[in-house]
């Protein structure tokens, strides 16, 4: 009889932990160095990714709620490598609280104007590479939440300079056939036999590796030029303001 | 009538009976596969050679199996009579039919919630040995099957997983006896290596790969720090039966990352160890790398040669370790003979008297972070190597990335991480793989396809000059095991995280690799 009590106490502790709120169980220090010891070896130190997934996000793609995050670190994924722990409910309130920290912006005061930002982004033909709501190109990164994800000093230096902040899964390739046609673009997939890109017009090529002459990989370059001469002082504040004004559909 | 009877017989596959001497045997009988490396001596090569050099460009699906997980697939299947067993993650087994693929019979284990296993909820496949099949669970038990029909025959409790002790390894079946390692080396476990007898699941010997006070080693060990030492066993070993040696390799010693509270070689961690199988004592050892603080495992399969060494013959033991350095033992006394780079690395300056590593300590995780290469996975890992006697070269997937490892809490408690640091990925890297044939008895590299990412695939050679490998985007391919061309591909449609095989069956040859969540077999045309 006490075992079923205890049995039917602690359940209840599992269930209740989770749905107070992981603000109220938090010790941000406690859950960073649980979050360091328990996750940073998939998920790296920052929560960028590795093995893991990159965690550093404004919205967790399997974790939309906090008693999904709660769920997932106690129950792990299936058909993942992410185990599941025998973590405290406290503890993995504290790791959810600092995991949920990671990919946060600050808030913070920006100038400029996003509207004019927005008919700037217009007027430079951004749209060509790059998507928002649904229109664009899929030649640079979706910028539909980007300003929930970078802060305006990043997405100005990106502006500035884009080949330092080249997202990690991003790069120009240039090939030239077998007889001798040259092609140049953003790769979307490679294998040991094949590579596809897409060209800057939105075309997609596909080419196997023994047809090819050359096949050369372009690290720490972007189509995009820098917009640095581009724009004067206020039509960058206006853009990086719209940018920055851009948090996602949700 | 007589020939009704005859043709159904035929159609109905036979009860496999695989008796110890049969397994022994397993060279002559290269039609079956009997046993996780093929043979005892874990080269991983078949005789077979209906599918070769010349014809392998037109080989073709047969069947496949769709399994009913989306954990990572990582089977050696097993085949004999007719009958193909594999594993389902994270803990089934079934039992096709040879000729259609159509299962014969399932297992499924009811397993409790929460287990812990840090790399996934996976299997890499059974022992078969007379009328039964072993598989071992990530709830950590050992599980006896009856195989003509799957149902249960015993279980026996390996060790608690609650503490972080799951078993992923296939079994060695050998004499009576069947030999289970164990995973958890991120969890503080005190690893071991079992062996219990076939026909009751009595456990008949233990030898704790941590050795504990009084006992031999122990003194490699600061403290209490021997309670949580880790050491697992999760790949399975080879077995030579004229020596009467089992061969197996030791993990990292616990916390990963962090050697100050585990002061000491942190015997017999990151070891090949050499047992007798009758008793479970320790003949020899060798350790790899004393006192590891960067996870690199011991854990790949040993592949045992006799070959001319030194200008005279020799019985070897070849081992491409996970932290880049390519071995040669004497397995007769475990003598050091060989160990030479076969990937990037720089953890070490190379490997001084009798193959102690000379470290460098910048790579020791830090508080600032600190890059070494290979990273934890390794320049090998748990994938199987092949050695083709043909060609006379060792065959070895290769892996090329880089970690920075950043101090961490490593305060243990039981069921829980005990690692000691996180990992950030190396900016703007880009890791490579590479299929790689290396000179047996000096680990020269000979010829290298390049492969993309950093693979997960074991290799399979055979007599048709071939070598059978995969890739991370599925690609299931056959190169010219002499010139490292590549004859033949498949695009799979699932990254392949498993060793290939290859059996006769009604008179073709067929190669099977788990790719995805399916099992695939190929074959040429009728």
């Amino acid at each position: 009889m006490v075992g079923t009590i205890r049995f039917v106490l602690s359940s209840l502790v599992v269930l209740w932990i989770p749905t107070v709120g992981v603000a109220q169980v938090t010790d941000m220090e406690q859950g960073r160095r649980l979050y360091e010891s328990q996750c940073g070896s998939c998920h790296g130190p920052q929560g960028n990714g590795g093995r893991g997934a990159n965690l550093a996000q404004p919205q967790l793609r399997r974790a939309s709620s906090d008693q999904a995050l709660f769920n997932i670190i106690r129950r792990g994924i299936r058909g993942t490598g992410m185990p599941g722990s025998f973590l405290s409910p406290i503890q993995i309130s504290s790791i959810a609280a600092y995991v949920r920290t990671l990919g946060q912006v600050e808030p913070e005061d920006i100038p400029g104007n996003k509207s004019r930002g927005e008919t700037t982004y217009l007027s430079l033909d951004c749209q060509r590479c790059h998507t928002v709501g649904g229109y664009g190109g899929a030649v640079g990164p979706d910028l539909d939440d980007i300003g929930a994800r970078r802060n305006a000093t990043h997405l100005r230096e990106a502006l500035i300079a884009p080949e330092v902040s080249l997202p990690t899964s991003f790069l120009q390739v240039r090939v030239i056939t077998k007889d001798e046609h040259i092609f140049s673009g953003i790769r979307v997939n490679e294998d040991a036999f094949s590579i596809q890109f897409r060209d800057l017009a939105g075309r997609f090529h596909s080419f196997w590796k023994d047809e090819l002459n050359e096949l050369n990989k372009e690290w720490q370059r972007s189509p995009m030029d820098s917009y640095r001469e581009k724009l004067t002082k206020e039509q960058m504040d206006d853009l990086v303001a719209y940018l920055a004004s851009l948090k996602g559909l949700r | 009538m007589k020939t009704l009877l005859f043709v159904m017989l035929m159609a109905t596959p036979v009860v496999a009976q695989v008796p110890y001497e049969r397994i022994l045997d397993a060279a002559s009988e290269p039609g079956s596969w009997l046993t996780y490396s093929g043979t005892y001596g874990a080269q991983r090569y078949s005789t077979l050679d209906q599918i070769n050099r010349e014809n392998v460009a037109r080989l073709q699906p047969s069947w496949i199996y769709q399994v009913r997980s989306l954990e990572k697939f990582e089977v050696s299947p097993l085949v004999v009579d007719g009958v193909m067993y594999i594993t389902e993650p994270p803990s089934g087994v079934t039992a096709l039919d040879l000729r259609t693929g159509r299962p014969i019979w399932s297992y499924r284990r009811a397993l409790p919630e929460g287990i812990v296993a840090c790399c996934g909820l996976v299997n890499r496949g059974v022992a078969l040995l007379d009328d039964q099949v072993f598989v071992g669970t990530v709830d950590a038990y050992l599980i006896a099957l009856d195989a003509r029909t799957g149902r249960v025959r015993w279980e026996v409790e390996v060790a608690d997983y609650a503490m972080g002790h799951a078993v992923t390894v296939a079994p060695l079946a050998l004499k009576d006896k069947v030999i289970v390692g164990i995973a958890g080396g991120e969890y503080g476990i005190r690893g071991f290596l079992d062996a219990y007898d076939a026909v009751s699941g009595t456990r008949l010997w233990r030898f704790w790969t941590v050795p504990g006070p009084g006992e031999p080693g122990h003194d490699s060990w600061s403290g209490d720090s021997w309670k949580r030492g880790g050491a697992p066993t999760w790949v399975t070993g080879a077995y030579d039966p004229e020596l009467n040696l089992l061969y197996w390799g030791t993990g990292n010693p616990g916390p990963d990352f962090i050697g100050e509270v585990r002061r000491g070689d942190n015997l017999y961690s990151e070891s090949l160890i050499a047992l007798d199988p009758d008793t479970g004592e320790l003949q020899w050892y060798f350790q790899f790398l004393p006192h590891d603080i960067h996870d690199y495992d011991s854990t790949q399969v040993p592949v045992l040669l006799d070959a001319e060494f030194g200008g005279e013959p020799r019985k070897l033991l070849l081992f491409p370790n996970r932290n880049a350095f390519y071995y040669v033992l004497d397995r007769v006394t475990g003598e050091f003979l060989v160990g030479e780079p076969f990937a990037k690395q720089t953890w070490a300056i190379g490997l001084g008297e009798g193959g102690r590593p000379i470290e460098i300590p910048e790579t020791i995780p830090s508080k600032e972070g600190a890059l070494v290469y290979p990273d934890d996975d390794g320049a090998a890992n748990w994938y199987s190597p092949s050695y083709s006697p043909q060609t006379d070269l060792i065959y070895q997937n290769v892996r090329e990335k880089g970690g920075i490892y950043y101090l961490a809490d490593a305060t243990f408690e039981p069921g829980k991480l005990y690692m000691g640091a996180s990992r950030r990925i190396v900016p703007g890297e880009d890791p490579k793989g590479f299929l790689r044939a290396l000179n047996p008895l000096t680990g020269a590299l000979v010829w290298e396809i390049e492969v993309h990412s950093p693979p997960w695939a074991g290799l399979m050679s055979t007599a048709g000059g071939l070598v059978f490998s995969g890739t991370m985007e599925g690609d299931f391919f056959a190169a010219d095991a002499q010139t490292g061309d590549v004859l033949w591909r498949f695009q799979t449609g699932g990254s392949i995280y498993a060793n290939p095989i290859t059996y006769f069956s009604e008179g073709r040859q067929f190669i099977a690799i788990a790719a995805g969540n399916a099992l695939f077999t190929f074959a040429l045309p009728e």
